[in-house]
C-alpha cells in the first residue's frame, strides 16, 4: 500500500489494513453463509465432501464473520478512535503491525483447520489449542497498544467510545483464556479442562459474553465515535453513556444460562439467567436511545447521507434483536424457540443488522479519511447498499421467525392419545420455503458487499490518483 | 453466613453503587467535564489528513469531484 496519506501523527497505516480486511473478509464469511443456506435448500451441493459438509463450514462461516469481519472492523475502529480522542500515536508501531500480521495469520489458520475437522468442538471457539495459544499472545498485544495509547493521551477525558474498546479488550482476553483452557494431547488435538454441566456453563459464559462485549460493547464503542461524528453533533447525553456502560457490563455478565434452559443445568441457575437477561433490557435499550437522539435535530440528514442511515438503521435493530433477546431469554419462551430457526433469525437480526450495518455505517465514514478523500468514490452505491443490506436483512429474520414458531409448534404438538403428530422429518420439509427467502436475503448481502468492495477500491485508487495524475477510467 | 446472605448482601451492594453511579453522572458538578468529554471527536478537526492539501480539498468540492475524463 502506497505511503502517501501518512499522517504526520497518528499510526494510519495498521488502521487502513484492518479497514480493507474487514471488506475482503466481510465477503468471504457472507458468501460462505450463502453456501451453507444454499446447502439447506439442495443438500447435494455438500459435493458429498467431508471438506466442504454443512458441519466443517459453518464453523468456518462463523469464525469469518465474528472474529474475521467483525474482528478486524474493530481492530481498525478502536485504532482510529484511540488516536484521534486521545490526540496521540498509537503506543507502538511494531506491536500494532503484529496484532494485523497476528490476527490475519489466526485466520487463515482457522481457513485451513476447520474443513480439516480439526476442531474443539467448543461453539465460537472452535479453534485448536496452538491456534489458540497464538490468539491470546495477539489479543494480549492488542490490550498493550489500546490501553498504552490511553495511558499516553494528551487529553484530560477518556472518551466513552475507549471506555466500551477497553472492556471489550480486556473481557475478551478473560473469556478466551478461561473458556480455551484444556490439556493438549496431540498437536492437533486437545481436551478441555471442563466437564459436564461445568463445561456447558462455562461455554456459555463464553458464548454469551462473546456476544456481550466482542459483538456489543465493541460495535458499542463505533457507535459512540461514528453516529456523532457522521450526524456531527455530540452524543445526545453523555451521563446517561456512562451508566450505560457501567450497567451493560455488570449485568451482561450473569445472562449466559439462557442458553442452557430445561438442560441438566441446576434450575436456580437458569432462572437467575432469565432474570437478568430481562434486566439487560434497560441498559440495551438506553445505548440505543442514547444514539438514536444524537440525530435529533439532524434527521433531515438521514435524507442525503445513506452513511448515517446504516448507522440508524443499525441502532434500530440493536434495539429491536435486544428486546427479542431478553424475550427469548424468558423459559416459557425459550420452550417453543431453543433449537429452532428463530435462534438463527434472532442472530441474524443481531449480526446483520446491528453489527454488519453499524461496521459498514463506520467504514463508509472511515475509509475515504483513511486515503486522504473527504467522501466515497460513490454516494450512490452506498444507497444501493443500504438498501440491499436492509432488504436482505428483513428477508433473512422475517424468514427465520416463519420458520422457527412453525418448528417449535410442530415439535411439540400431540395427539390426543399423547404421541408426537409429526416427526422431525415432516417440520425440516415445511421449512423448505423458509430457506430459499433466507437464501435471497443472503445474497442481498453478498451482492451489497461486492458493491462496496468496488465502491472502495475506486476510492483507494482515487485517493492514491490526487497525488500523480493517472489516467481515470471513464 | 449462608450463601442465601451473602447473595442479598451482594445484590444491595450492587444497588448501592448503582445509585451512586447515577448520581455521580447526572450530579450538576460533573457537567462542564462531561460536555468537554462528550466533544472529544470533534476536537482534533486536522481532515483530509496530510497531502496538498488546497489542490485536492477542491478537487473533492467541485461537482465532477476532481474525475476529469467521465
Amino acid at each position: 500500500m502506497s505511503t502517501a496519506f501518512e499522517h504526520p501523527t497518528y499510526n494510519y497505516k495498521v488502521v487502513r489494513q484492518f479497514a480493507i480486511m474487514t471488506v475482503v473478509w466481510g465477503i468471504v464469511g457472507m458468501a460462505l453463509g450463502v453456501v451453507l443456506a444454499s446447502q439447506l435448500v439442495w443438500p447435494e451441493l455438500n459435493l458429498g465432501l467431508p471438506w466442504t459438509s454443512f458441519g466443517r463450514l459453518r464453523p468456518l462461516h462463523t469464525n469469518a464473520v465474528i472474529f474475521a469481519f467483525g474482528g478486524s472492523a474493530l481492530f481498525a475502529t478502536s485504532y482510529y478512535v484511540v488516536q484521534r480522542t486521545c490526540q496521540v500515536r498509537l503506543f507502538s508501531d511494531k506491536l500494532a503491525a503484529f496484532t494485523f500480521w497476528g490476527w490475519q495469520a489466526v485466520i487463515l489458520s482457522a481457513v485451513v483447520t476447520l474443513p480439516l475437522g480439526l476442531t474443539s468442538t467448543k461453539e465460537y471457539a472452535e479453534l485448536e489449542w496452538p491456534i489458540d495459544i497464538l490468539l491470546a499472545v495477539v489479543w494480549i498485544s492488542y490490550a498493550i497498544v489500546f490501553l498504552g495509547t490511553i495511558k499516553l493521551r494528551k487529553t484530560s477525558h477518556i472518551y466513552v467510545a475507549n471506555w466500551f474498546f477497553a472492556a471489550f479488550i480486556i473481557t475478551v482476553a478473560v473469556l478466551h483464556i478461561v473458556n480455551s483452557a484444556s490439556i493438549p494431547v496431540t498437536s492437533t488435538f486437545s481436551v478441555s479442562i471442563y466437564s459436564g454441566a461445568i463445561d456447558a456453563m462455562t461455554q456459555w459464559w463464553y458464548g454469551h459474553n462473546a456476544v456481550g462485549f466482542f459483538l456489543t460493547a465493541g460495535f458499542l464503542g463505533m457507535m459512540y465515535y461514528f453516529v456523532p461524528k457522521q450526524a456531527e453533533r455530540p452524543v445526545y447525553s453523555y451521563r446517561l453513556s456512562i451508566v450505560h456502560f457501567w450497567a451493560l457490563i455488570m449485568v451482561y455478565m450473569w445472562a449466559g444460562p439462557h442458553h442452557l434452559h430445561y438442560t441438566a443445568l441446576p434450575n436456580w441457575t437458569q432462572s437467575l439467567g432469565m432474570v437478568l437477561s430481562i434486566i439487560l433490557l434497560a441498559p440495551s435499550w438506553g445505548g440505543m436511545i442514547n444514539g438514536m437522539m444524537t440525530l435529533s435535530g439532524a434527521w433531515h440528514k438521514l435524507r442525503t447521507d445513506p452513511t448515517l442511515r446504516f448507522l440508524v438503521v443499525a441502532l434500530s435493530f440493536y434495539g429491536m434483536s435486544t428486546f427479542e433477546g431478553p424475550m427469548m431469554a424468558v423459559k416459557t419462551v425459550n420452550a417453543l424457540s431453543h433449537y429452532t430457526d428463530w435462534t438463527i433469525g434472532h442472530v441474524h437480526a443481531g449480526a446483520l443488522g446491528w453489527v454488519a450495518m453499524i461496521t459498514i455505517g463506520s467504514m463508509y465514514h472511515l475509509i475515504p479519511r483513511l486515503f486522504g478523500r473527504t467522501e466515497m468514490h460513490s454516494v450512490g452505491m452506498i444507497a444501493v447498499h443500504f438498501w440491499l443490506a436492509t432488504i436482505g436483512t428483513v428477508l433473512y429474520i422475517a424468514a427465520m421467525w416463519v420458520n422457527g414458531i412453525l418448528q417449535g409448534l410442530m415439535w411439540r404438538a400431540v395427539n390426543p392419545d399423547g404421541t408426537l403428530m409429526y416427526t422431525f422429518v415432516e417440520s425440516v420439509e415445511a421449512s423448505g420455503p423458509g430457506y430459499i427467502v433466507r437464501l435471497i436475503g443472503g445474497l442481498c448481502w453478498v451482492a451489497g458487499m461486492l458493491i462496496m468492495a468496488f465502491n472502495v477500491y475506486m476510492t483507494v485508487r482515487r485517493g492514491e490518483g490526487a497525488r500523480q495524475p493517472i489516467p481515470q477510467t471513464a | 453466613m449462608d450463601n442465601g446472605i451473602v447473595n442479598g448482601v451482594i445484590i444491595i451492594l450492587l444497588i448501592i453503587s448503582f445509585a451512586g453511579l447515577t448520581m455521580w453522572a447526572y450530579s450538576k458538578r460533573r457537567k462542564p467535564d462531561f460536555d468537554e468529554a462528550a466533544n472529544l471527536p470533534f476536537a482534533d478537526e486536522d481532515e483530509p489528513p496530510h497531502r496538498d492539501q488546497n489542490a485536492s480539498r477542491e478537487a473533492d468540492s467541485r461537482h465532477d469531484k476532481g474525475e476529469r475524463n467521465t
